[in-house]
Parts: structure tokens; C-alpha cells; sequence
């Protein structure tokens, strides 16, 4: 079976002003399968995970050089249009960044600004949104009630269902677990599991077991480079590069 | 007692002291402005207008003008403020421009009162040919809260938090959505303290209103657009001082000055019903 690349780095590098972050990064990521980002803190996963949707353009000073595509086109050509790019590839943050609206009105955010005005596809988005993020069980009969009020697992799901609502064709994820408890870290695993036939998942995570439960491909980031990348079972298992197994022996003790 | 407990025990008593002396200065000075102006308040003083003929004395000329006053000039230095204050914080991008603008919004919220006074009488009733009108005031009074409302405005905008707009860009929201959803909704509280604060000056005011808007007590006509844009006349600050100063008619003028401090409590309790309520939508 191929597998279709959608994402691709070519001699990537990545400054925040004179500091470079990334160095020359090579990576492909493939479409519907998910794809763990692991490293020690500070080697520039988030930076990457974020070049993706071009977040990082709200640093100011910050910029990339070499080549990164989406579907063949360069992201950060000029005159792209970010937003554009950024429903297709949405992102679920550290923390969840819930908007201090109605649960409802949270996942009808995305869906409204891409001028969904009607009351009955609102209505349908949301709680399909909600049923994919594994969330609308718990919801259904609130969801008039501030998204604020929810405990902090049910929050990064609804996060989920609102970055779903926009049906974006990938997902990224910044250690999107490393705030929950042990049973809403597993609800989300679980939902991982459902939601890659559908979408392309790049997750950075701190989690070894996490990374190997979930992803079919693992690269393993040092110093803003990629050391080594692979089938998660392999580099997990045999690791080709000496640094990786050291931080894999590290982590999992 | 051991030193650290002494600290503490002086360190609240101080903060209690000033927070005491504050309060006690207020009542004071309400006291005093009440127990001096009540004798004269009425509600014929209080609805009728001042009449030489007929021997009354009023102010509601003077009340009807000041609200006039607010509203316009808040109507006027409202969009203009938000407005400019959203351009330079989330917009701009020439680093002189913003700081360029943020050095003159400083400067000239410290100007005195009277420089307004003879810009806006040179301006707006001379060479705009308004004459001495509530509009030529009302526009000058726009101008110099300007400043209040841009900075608070801009820091409410600088502290609304970070991950409103990662989530609303990372759903693809152009800036512009992101900002009108989000940002400015966040950032209420501090444009409704801007807007007391350009209440609070503008009811204060007298200089810029007797030299720009006139000082008849006569009770104006607002049934036409042209009739509203022609009436000029003294706000309640400036009847106080006409009162105290032109007649030496102290009563009257502590009576106009416990009218005015209840005007300031109420447009600050309606300022904060208003935020309260903005916030919750
Ligand atoms: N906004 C920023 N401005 C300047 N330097 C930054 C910024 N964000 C990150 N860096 C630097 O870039 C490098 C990579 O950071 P990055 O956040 O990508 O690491 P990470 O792998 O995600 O780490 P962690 O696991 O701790 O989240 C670090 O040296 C960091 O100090
Ligand atoms: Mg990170």
C-alpha cells in the first residue's frame, strides 16, 4: 500500500530573529495516519508543529527558509492566503483555549466565519462535531451553557469538536493531553483512534507510550534537527540512531 | 507581638488610615456641597429655567445641556477612539507611527483645558463657522478626551489574552473576524472606563465650554436638526460658574454642585450596568 504524502519539508529551517530553531528539516507526513513529533523539551517540535498552519507568523521576527508543502504547494509562498490554509489544517493547543461563549456557539465559531448562517446546519455541524470529538453524550442537554464550565478534559475535547466543525483535513496537536488526568488522556487516545481513517493527525507529545499506543509514524527531533523518523513500531523498537535510543531508554527507563 | 507581626499590624493601619481619609474626604466634601446646596434645591429649581421677568431661578436649561454635551461628544470620540485604537494596536505596522502616536495621545491628554478651549474656538466656531454652539463644544471636548479613550482602549486590546487568537486564527478567522467576535468584547471593560473617564472630563469641563459653547441659561429648542445645531448654552459646570462667580450667588451654586456629583455617581453606575451587561452577552 503507498501511502500519500501530504505534508513534506525540504530543508527546512526556522529562526525566531537571529535564533535558529530548526535545521534543515526533512520530513514527510503522511495523509490519514497519525504522526507523533517526540524530543526533549526545546528542540523545536512546537516550532514545526507550528510552521504547518503558520502560526508562528504571529511572532514577530520570526521566519523560515527552505521549502514546506502542503499538497505540493508551498506554504509559505507569498500571497498565500493564511486563512485559507488554516481551515484545512486546524490545531488544538496545550491548553484548551475554549472562547468564553456557550458550548454551542464555540463549535458553531468556525462553521459562522465561513458564512454558515442557517439555523438547521449550525445545528447539524455542531452535534456532529460534537459526536466525532466523542464529547455530545456529555453535552447535549447544556449546550447553552458557558464552555468555561466544563472540567478541563471535556474543554480540550470540545477544542477538538471545534477545530473538527471547520472539517479541516488535518489536525494538529501540541501536547494536547499533558494538562488531563490519566481517563481523559485515555478518552482522547481513543478518539485519536477514530478520527484517523478520516484526518491527517501530527501530535507532539511527551508521552513515549502515548506516542507509541497512537501514531503509525514517530520522528524524534534534537536540537532543531530531525535525528531519525519511521514506523513508530520500528523506531521504537530498533532504533537506528544512537541518540534516539538513548533518549528512548531515557524516557521509558 | 514579634517584628513581623508589628509590620503587618503597621502596614494595614497605614493602608486603612489612607483608604479612611479618602472616603472621609469625599463625604466631606459631598457633606458640605449637600448641606450648603439642599436649602436651595427644589424641584422647581431642578425643572424650571431662570427667568429675571418672573423672579425663578433654574437650571434644567443647564441639566438638558450637559447630557447634550456627554452624549454628543461621547457619540463623536467613541468610534474615533476605538477605531484609532484598534488600527494602531492591531494593525499598524510602522513602529514610529504607533509609538509617534502613542508619545502625542500622552502629551495631549496633559494639556490644559484652555488650549482646547482656543483651538475649538478658533476651529470649530470660527473657521467651521458653528459659533459658540453645544456642537462647537461637544466637538472640542471630543478632541480633548481623544487621548483617554485611544490609551485605554489600546492597553484593554493589548490584554486580551493570547489564546483568543490562536483559537479564532487556527479556525481560519481573518483578523478582522477574530477581532470583532473576540478582541473587542474582551476588551469592553477598559473602552467603558475610557468612555467615565471622557464623561467624567467632559461634565468637569468649563474652560473649553465657555469659550466654544456659550453661557445662556435659556432653555434651548431640540425639536429640529437646525434648530438643535444652532443652541449653545451653559452646561451644569459652567452655570456653577456663572453662579458663583458672575453673581456671587453661592446657594444656587452649591445647589448646582450637589446636582453635579449626582450626575457623576449615575453615569458611573450606568457605565458599570452597561459593561456588566456587555460582558455577558
Ligand atoms: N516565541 C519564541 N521566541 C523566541 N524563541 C523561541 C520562541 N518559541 C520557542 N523558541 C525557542 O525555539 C526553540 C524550540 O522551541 P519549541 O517550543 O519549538 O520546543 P519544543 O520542542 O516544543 O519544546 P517543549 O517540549 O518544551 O514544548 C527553543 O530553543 C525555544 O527557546
Ligand atoms: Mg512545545
Amino acid at each position: 500500500m503507498s501511502e500519500q504524502i501530504i505534508l513534506s519539508a525540504r530543508g527546512l529551517d526556522f529562526y525566531y530573529g537571529p535564533a535558529q530553531a530548526l535545521r534543515s528539516i526533512h520530513l514527510d507526513i503522511p495523509a490519514k495516519k497519525v504522526t507523533a513529533l517526540i524530543g526533549p523539551s526545546g528542540c523545536g517540535k512546537s516550532t514545526f508543529l507550528r510552521c504547518l498552519n503558520r502560526m508562528n507568523d504571529l511572532i514577530p521576527g520570526a521566519r523560515a527558509e527552505g521549502s514546506l508543502t502542503f499538497h505540493g504547494e508551498e506554504i509559505y509562498q507569498k500571497g498565500r492566503d493564511v486563512a485559507a490554509l488554516r481551515r484545512r489544517i486546524g490545531m488544538v493547543f496545550q491548553k484548551p483555549n475554549l472562547f468564553p461563549m456557550s458550548i454551542y456557539d464555540n463549535v458553531a465559531y468556525g462553521p459562522r466565519l465561513h458564512g454558515i448562517r442557517s439555523r438547521s446546519a449550525l445545528d447539524e455541524t455542531v452535534e456532529r462535531s460534537l459526536r466525532a470529538a466523542a464529547i455530545w453524550e456529555e453535552v447535549a442537554n447544556r449546550l447553552k451553557r458557558p464552555a468555561l464550565g466544563l472540567s478541563g478534559g471535556q474543554q480540550q475535547r470540545l477544542c477538538i469538536a471545534r477545530a473538527l466543525a471547520v472539517e479541516p483535513e488535518v489536525l494538529l496537536m501540541d501536547e494536547a493531553t499533558s494538562a488531563l488526568d490519566p481517563i481523559s488522556t485515555g478518552r482522547i487516545e481513543t478518539l485519536l483512534g477514530t478520527l484517523k481513517d478520516r484526518y491527517t493527525i501530527v501530535l507532539v507529545t511527551h508521552n513515549m507510550r502515548q506516542a507509541a499506543r497512537v501514531s503509525s509514524r514517530t520522528a524524534f527531533f534534537l536540537n532543531g534537527e530531525v535525528v531519525e523518523r519511521g514506523p513508530t513500531e520500528r523506531l521504537f523498537s530498533m532504533p537506528r540512531d544512537r541518540r534516539t535510543e538513548a533518549y528512548l531508554t531515557g524516557c521509558l527507563g | 507581638m514579634n517584628p513581623r507581626h508589628i509590620r503587618d499590624f503597621a502596614a494595614k493601619a497605614l493602608l486603612w488610615l489612607s483608604a479612611g481619609a479618602v472616603s472621609a474626604l469625599l463625604l466631606a466634601l459631598a457633606g458640605y456641597a449637600g448641606f450648603r446646596g439642599a436649602p436651595e434645591l427644589s424641584w422647581r429649581f431642578l425643572t424650571g429655567q431662570e427667568s429675571i421677568l418672573g423672579g425663578t431661578a433654574g437650571i434644567l436649561p443647564s441639566v438638558v445641556n450637559t447630557l447634550v454635551v456627554i452624549a454628543v461628544s461621547l457619540a463623536v470620540v467613541l468610534p474615533v477612539g476605538v477605531g484609532a485604537a484598534v488600527y494602531l494596536t492591531e494593525y499598524a505596522r510602522n513602529r514610529l507611527f504607533v509609538e509617534g502616536a502613542a508619545f502625542a495621545a500622552g502629551v495631549l491628554s496633559g494639556v490644559p483645558s484652555i488650549l482646547y478651549a482656543m483651538i475649538g474656538a478658533l476651529v470649530f466656531c470660527d473657521k467651521l463657522g458653528l459659533q459658540k454652539t453645544l456642537l462647537a463644544g461637544s466637538l472640542t471636548l471630543s478632541i480633548m478626551t481623544l487621548p483617554t479613550v485611544l490609551r485605554t482602549t489600546q492597553e484593554s486590546l493589548k490584554a486580551a489574552p493570547l489564546s483568543y487568537r490562536e483559537g479564532a486564527l487556527g479556525l481560519g478567522a481573518g483578523k478582522w473576524p477574530m477581532i470583532r467576535t473576540l478582541i473587542l468584547p474582551a476588551s469592553v471593560d477598559g473602552i467603558v472606563t475610557g468612555c467615565i473617564l471622557a464623561a467624567g472630563r467632559v461634565v468637569g469641563e468649563t474652560a473649553v465650554l465657555m469659550y466654544t459653547a456659550g453661557l445662556s441659561m435659556v432653555m434651548q429648542d431640540f425639536s429640529s436638526l437646525q434648530s438643535a445645531l444652532d443652541a449653545s448654552g451653559a452646561t451644569l459646570s459652567t452655570a456653577l460658574y456663572v453662579y458663583a462667580k458672575e453673581r456671587a450667588d453661592f446657594g444656587a451654586a452649591f445647589a448646582v454642585a450637589t446636582v453635579l456629583l449626582f450626575l457623576t455617581a449615575a453615569i458611573n453606575s450606568l457605565a458599570a450596568a452597561v459593561g456588566r451587561r456587555v460582558r455577558r452577552v
